[in-house]
């Protein structure tokens, strides 16, 4: 009943998260993104990632580490993983990349979440990372929690974190060889056999495409799902 | 020289050689301990290596990973249906409440929105969870501290309100209920009145926990004061949940963001407590069973009709875009991070579960501690294994 007034205070105060950043980093922000009264994305250089992280902690307030990661935008080459694939997995012409909200020119993009615990507000903050085996400087310094996340993200995406004092692996086992949440790192359980999920998903009989597959009578939201 | 020397300072210079003296003597080597992954203290498979300088801890390492089931790269090979399968594992003992973050975010994708009625339902069933899972806690705590009877209270308890997640869901641990839009089906008949009764005897069990433990000096003396975290080395571990409100942070994700549930039309309370010890961080607990209590009670008045499901494509495509939805869960803060390329499937999940963070903290918080005390404190912290390694 009362959304409307706390969408509105939301979005200025999202927006004010925005432009100290812009003050505190100047170039090392690159884009930036804000949807009214739900969430705000922020888009920094790897080289301003660590001072992305202390403005947002010492300026804005956000001094609740949400989590870090990291987002592989190369899609696989062996597809979706949807089919069964029992012929043999066969590399295909690589897709190419689309980067998501606040765009991105790279492989590798980390993505963090920091949270100001007075006003309720989060802010995504991602940065490109060059390279096949990128290197950033770690977050530990500002947000100790990042520790594990960092290990998480090393093992996972072989991002390197320069000042980690304790890269080693945090799921995997020592001697784990790959870096499984790579786009180009196989599933192997659908190698071996065809996954039986597979028949959800299959169109009904007398279906003609999935646009038409809506069986509660063409609604507008179906519709323009595509 | 020496008729300037005070004879106080001398005598005090003696005694420190003395007791430097003593402490050569005394002096232990290190010792490398191991408490798990099969010690009945760390509920499941966690294994902490402590090193140890006599009883106290020197330094101690988390070890995870033997329950790692690589949900992440899982759920980028199934549809979006297919995934709250999945994410049910995560914190098993509140398996409902893991789906509702994921529905929430996909749904926010797909500009979806469940009908009031659905709503309610869900936040019903996800104070249930709640319910459920911190039960265990509140009698588990006892064990770990050498009581055993509050844990037979808990399972017993516990029992009644899972029968009514049954009820609903067909499913006492792995509800998959929650649907992109609504709700698999309607509440059965005879649900509210039932849950009425089971929510009575939570109450029962609530002031039971209060006078066996709570109340009890042994509990206290183990408890007050050790483990104490403060609110900003929380913060900055990303601790959530019971966990950072007894550190005294007022901050709960249900009354201050908008969810997409019914908790901002019902009345009810956060409970937070300014110490942030172990014992700090078990009353808040119990409160919040209370309070859950109180938020099933007023869905169950409030309850509105019509229908459970909102208008979706039976095949669901989720539209390209990136969103993250975060919940207030039984164990602290739980998010799902989904980037979508329009697909069936999504291209990435990023599970932020609230086990992983809190227990980060543990090289912080046990160093400098007691042997005993690491028990204490590590069931306090309260995680679920499948809520760390996902």
């Amino acid at each position: 009943m009362d959304e409307a007034p706390v969408a509105v205070e939301a979005d200025e105060a999202r927006d004010a998260v925005v432009a100290a950043l812009a003050d505190a980093l100047g170039d090392g922000l690159v884009a930036s993104e804000v949807q009214p009264g739900v969430d705000a994305w922020v888009r920094v250089t790897a080289d301003a990632w660590v001072a992305a992280g202390e403005a947002l902690r010492d300026r804005c307030g956000m001094r609740y580490f949400n989590f870090l990661s990291a987002i592989d935008w190369q899609p696989s080459p062996y597809g979706r993983d949807m089919d069964a694939q029992v012929d043999g997995p066969e590399a295909r012409e690589p897709e190419p990349r689309e980067p998501g909200v606040t765009g991105g020119d790279t492989r590798f993009q980390l993505l963090a979440r920091v949270h100001n615990p007075d006003t309720g507000i989060g802010v995504h903050v991602k940065a490109d990372l060059v390279g096949d085996a990128p290197e950033v400087d770690s977050w530990i310094p500002v947000y100790p929690g990042a520790d594990w996340h960092e290990r998480e993200a090393w093992e996972m995406f072989g991002i390197s974190f320069r000042g980690h004092p304790n890269q080693v692996h945090l799921y995997l086992p020592g001697a784990f060889e790959g870096n499984p949440l790579r786009k180009d790192y196989p599933l192997l359980a659908r190698r071996i056999k065809p996954w039986p999920g597979i028949v959800d998903v299959e169109l009904m009989p007398g279906d003609d495409s999935d646009d038409d597959a809506d069986s509660s009578g063409g609604d507008a939201e179906g519709g323009d799902d595509e | 020289m020496t008729a300037t020397a005070d004879p106080q300072q001398l005598s005090y210079i003696a005694a420190q050689a003395a007791d430097a003296r003593v402490n050569i003597e005394l002096e232990t080597e290190g010792m490398t301990l191991n408490i798990g992954p099969q010690h009945p203290a760390t509920h499941g498979t966690l294994r902490v290596i402590v090193r140890l300088d006599g009883e106290r801890v020197v330094a101690a390492e988390p070890v995870m990973g033997y329950m790692h089931r690589g949900y992440e790269k899982l759920a980028e090979v199934r549809t979006y249906p297919q995934v709250t399968t999945l994410v049910n594992r995560i914190d098993w003992l509140g398996s409902f409440a893991n789906e509702v973050p994921f529905i929430l975010a996909a749904e926010r994708l797909m500009e979806v929105e469940a009908p009031p009625r659905a709503k309610w339902i869900r936040t019903a069933l996800f104070e249930l969870s709640r319910i459920a899972n911190v039960v265990l806690f509140l009698g588990d705590m006892g064990v770990q501290l050498g009581a055993v009877t509050p844990v037979f209270f808990a399972f017993r308890d516990r029992e009644f309100v899972l029968n009514q997640i049954e009820a609903v869901t067909g499913g006492r641990f792995h509800p998959n209920f929650d649907r992109i839009g609504g709700l698999k089906d309607d509440l059965p008949k005879g649900w509210i009145e039932e849950t009425r009764g089971v929510l009575g005897r939570i109450r029962t069990f609530c002031d039971e926990m209060e006078d066996l433990v709570v109340g009890n000096e042994i509990f206290q003396a183990r408890t007050r004061g050790i483990g104490v975290i403060p609110a900003d080395v929380g913060l900055s571990y990303g601790l959530s949940g019971a966990n950072i409100r007894a550190s005294g942070v007022d901050w709960d994700l249900r009354r201050d963001s908008d969810m997409g549930l019914a908790h901002g039309e019902l009345d009810w309370k956060v409970w937070t407590h300014p110490d942030g010890d172990s014992f700090a961080r078990y009353w808040v607990r119990l409160q919040e069973v209370r309070e859950a209590c109180t938020i099933v009670e007023q869905c169950l008045d409030g309850i509105p009709s019509g229908p459970v499901m909102a208008k979706v494509p039976r095949i669901i495509k989720v539209p390209a875009g990136e969103a993250y939805a975060e919940t207030e869960n039984p164990l602290g803060v739980m998010g799902y991070y989904i980037v979508s390329k329009g697909d069936l499937v999504p291209y990435r999940v990023k599970i932020r579960s609230a086990s992983f963070n809190n227990v980060s903290i543990t090289p912080w918080v046990l160093e400098g501690t007691y042997v005993p005390d690491v028990i204490s404190i590590l069931a306090s912290l309260y995680f679920i294994l499948g809520d760390i390694d996902r």
